[in-house]
């Protein structure tokens, strides 16, 4: 392990400045972005782009209200429902994912089973196969089982689409405790569920907390499924914001803006308190360091 | 220990679980993602050897492997590999090069580090929606801030999604943006792995920064530079949100890749089995890459300890 010593350099004031202008130049679609939703209607489509403008809230306001009149009468957006739906249906699967997940993953690092490492590539190419081809079927299972449009259907979808994260990721952080307590707590006579949950659970803590997190940015993000699975009651925000899009309110940036504002900002913040984590989450826990 | 004593004293039931421990344990995983994903997988494939639409009420016809001649000599299909090979290619070596500079930049620690690193690493936690949405917006011909840009410049209007490579560079513009700050993670997790002592001899060496590089630093971000290639052509090889978002495939099919075009086939045109037979192939290639993609990171683990 001794290549593995973090051996950062430092360097002074000038690299922030120099790192100032370069991170905002690539944060520009963002914060452009969080800029149009301040902005009113006139004020998002003016050429030239206008940097300063009078802030509006009006945007945000009609991403939920009955707020923008169409020949008089004012139409309900449903965005309300949508972003209910997108945490809802995210906590949900995360939650059965990380339970049955977590147990998986002890299994998998603690107690092999013949063929061990092909389970798990199995396990692996379920999550980095093309969407397109299980999506088939499976529409064609929920169709003929009811449970297209419904939260059970797209919640059990999820759990599975989340469970293979799970399970790498926290075989990942499972791999890494030593195993000596365990062994010293087994010849002491504890049985098997107590050193599960007193022992080797309080070591994970902060990998579940991430796993929990990264799934939950996942599925918060994920849109083919939604977009095949879900009904008009059970619509996720990626959804909602696709059809957006290509619809009848397509030409209202602000208001699309707005919508994007409030569905970035959780993952803005996310992104900033997983830094460290950030290169285990996006690579499956297959890169550590 | 207390774990064989259960096995071979113990209740029937108690001994059953000390000797099945494995199995209980993942048990409950393996039932859902059989399931959810291996069940349709495994439908996906029989269905491949049928002749099916989804739409009508037609029974299944069985036809052997006509499903894959067909995709297979089809000039169409061919072509949607192409355009997914150019994406792959072009997308995969920019990342490369944009995540490699702001490697660079991020190399060393220095006041704000943390939060300007927040900044620089946000897309890549995006939904690919909402970054379709973005350039969507920066792309639009009359007041999307590209358009206008270009439009002061040169005086002409610029519609970049109306030629076939703006439309190509549209989108890979878009996922360079979202994804180099990956390539950056992987390539900053090599730099700090080297070895500072290594530096310290080159410089009483007076070698040259490049020779420094080559001889140093590069043979310890090799690995993960190759890993960072695999993942991204994985993950590009299936790009579809921002294809459907930005360009919905055109001008015409001149940016439809082989994920966009599976959606086609099997939900716009409904022949089922075609596209059950066409996913096979992208599954087969996927296989290959993570294949090869564990296998590195594997030898990496095996390097490292």
């Amino acid at each position: 392990m001794a290549r593995r010593r973090r051996e950062i350099g430092k360097a002074g004031w000038g690299r922030t400045a120099f790192s100032t202008v370069i991170s905002f130049i690539y944060f520009f679609p963002v914060l452009w972005i969080i800029l149009t939703a301040f902005k009113t209607h006139t004020d998002a489509l003016s050429t030239p782009p206008k940097f300063i403008f009078t802030p509006t809230l009006e945007n945000f306001v009609s991403v939920f209200a009955r707020a923008y009149e169409r020949g008089g009468a004012a139409v309900d957006t449903h965005f309300d429902l949508f972003f209910f739906n997108s945490i809802f249906i995210a906590g949900a699967s995360v939650g059965v994912a990380l339970v049955i997940g977590t147990i998986a993953a002890y299994g998998f690092s603690r107690w092999p089973l013949r063929g061990n490492e092909t389970y798990l590539f199995i396990i692996l190419t379920t999550r980095m196969l093309p969407p397109i081809i299980v999506i088939i079927p499976i529409f064609i299972m929920f169709r003929l089982s009811g449970l297209s449009g419904s939260y059970i259907g797209i919640i059990l979808l999820y759990a599975a689409f989340n469970l293979p994260f799970t399970i790498w990721m926290m075989k990942s952080f499972f791999d890494e405790i030593p195993r000596e307590v365990e062994d010293a707590a087994r010849m002491d006579g504890s049985s098997e569920m107590k050193i599960f949950f007193r022992i080797c659970l309080p070591q994970v803590k902060a990998g579940i907390a991430a796993t929990a997190v990264f799934g939950l940015i996942l599925t918060w993000n994920e849109f083919l499924f939604a977009l095949l699975l879900t009904g008009r009651d059970t619509r996720t925000v990626p959804v909602a914001m696709a059809q957006t899009i290509g619809g009848d309110i397509g030409v209202r940036w602000g208001l699309l803006a707005a919508i994007e504002t409030l569905f970035l900002i959780p993952v803005v913040f996310v992104t900033f308190l997983l830094q460290n984590q950030l290169l285990r989450g996006v690579t499956f826990g297959t890169i550590k360091r | 220990m207390a774990a064989s004593y259960h096995a071979e004293h113990g209740t029937l039931l108690e001994r059953f679980f000390a000797r099945n421990r494995g199995p209980i344990l993942v048990a409950p995983a393996l039932a859902v993602l059989v399931i959810m994903n291996i069940f349709p997988l495994l439908w996906s494939f029989g269905l491949s050897f049928y002749r099916y639409r989804a739409n009508r009420i037609k029974e299944p016809e069985f036809v052997w492997f006509k499903n894959y001649q067909k995709v297979l000599t089809d000039p169409v299909v061919w072509e949607r590999f192409q355009t997914t090979a150019i994406i792959v290619t072009v997308d995969v070596l920019l990342q490369l090069v944009v995540g490699f500079l702001l490697a660079l930049l991020f190399e060393k620690t220095f006041p704000g580090r943390r939060v300007l690193l927040m900044l620089v690493l946000t897309p890549m936690m995006l939904s690919f929606v909402a970054v379709g949405a973005f350039f969507r917006y920066y792309y639009e011909p009359t007041f999307g801030l590209l358009s206008q840009g270009i439009k002061a410049i040169t005086g002409e209007p610029f519609i970049l999604l109306g030629s076939e490579v703006g439309a190509l560079a549209g989108i890979i513009f878009a996922d360079v943006w979202m994804w180099s700050p990956f390539v950056m993670l992987l390539v900053l997790a090599g730099l700090v792995s080297v070895p500072k002592h290594l530096y310290e001899a080159a410089e009483i060496d007076r070698a040259s920064w490049w020779r420094r590089f080559w001889t140093i630093t590069f043979p310890y971000i090799r690995g993960l530079l190759l890993l960072a290639i695999l993942f991204r052509t994985i993950e590009a090889f299936k790009l579809f949100d921002i294809v459907f978002l930005i360009t919905e495939g055109g001008p015409g099919t001149s940016t439809e890749t082989i994920a966009v075009y599976v959606y086609r086939v099997a939900f716009q045109y409904f022949k089922t089995s075609q596209s059950a037979a066409l996913g096979y192939i992208l599954l087969f290639v996927v296989i290959v890459l993570t294949n090869l993609y564990l296998f590195f990171v594997r030898r990496r683990d095996v390097e490292d300890q």
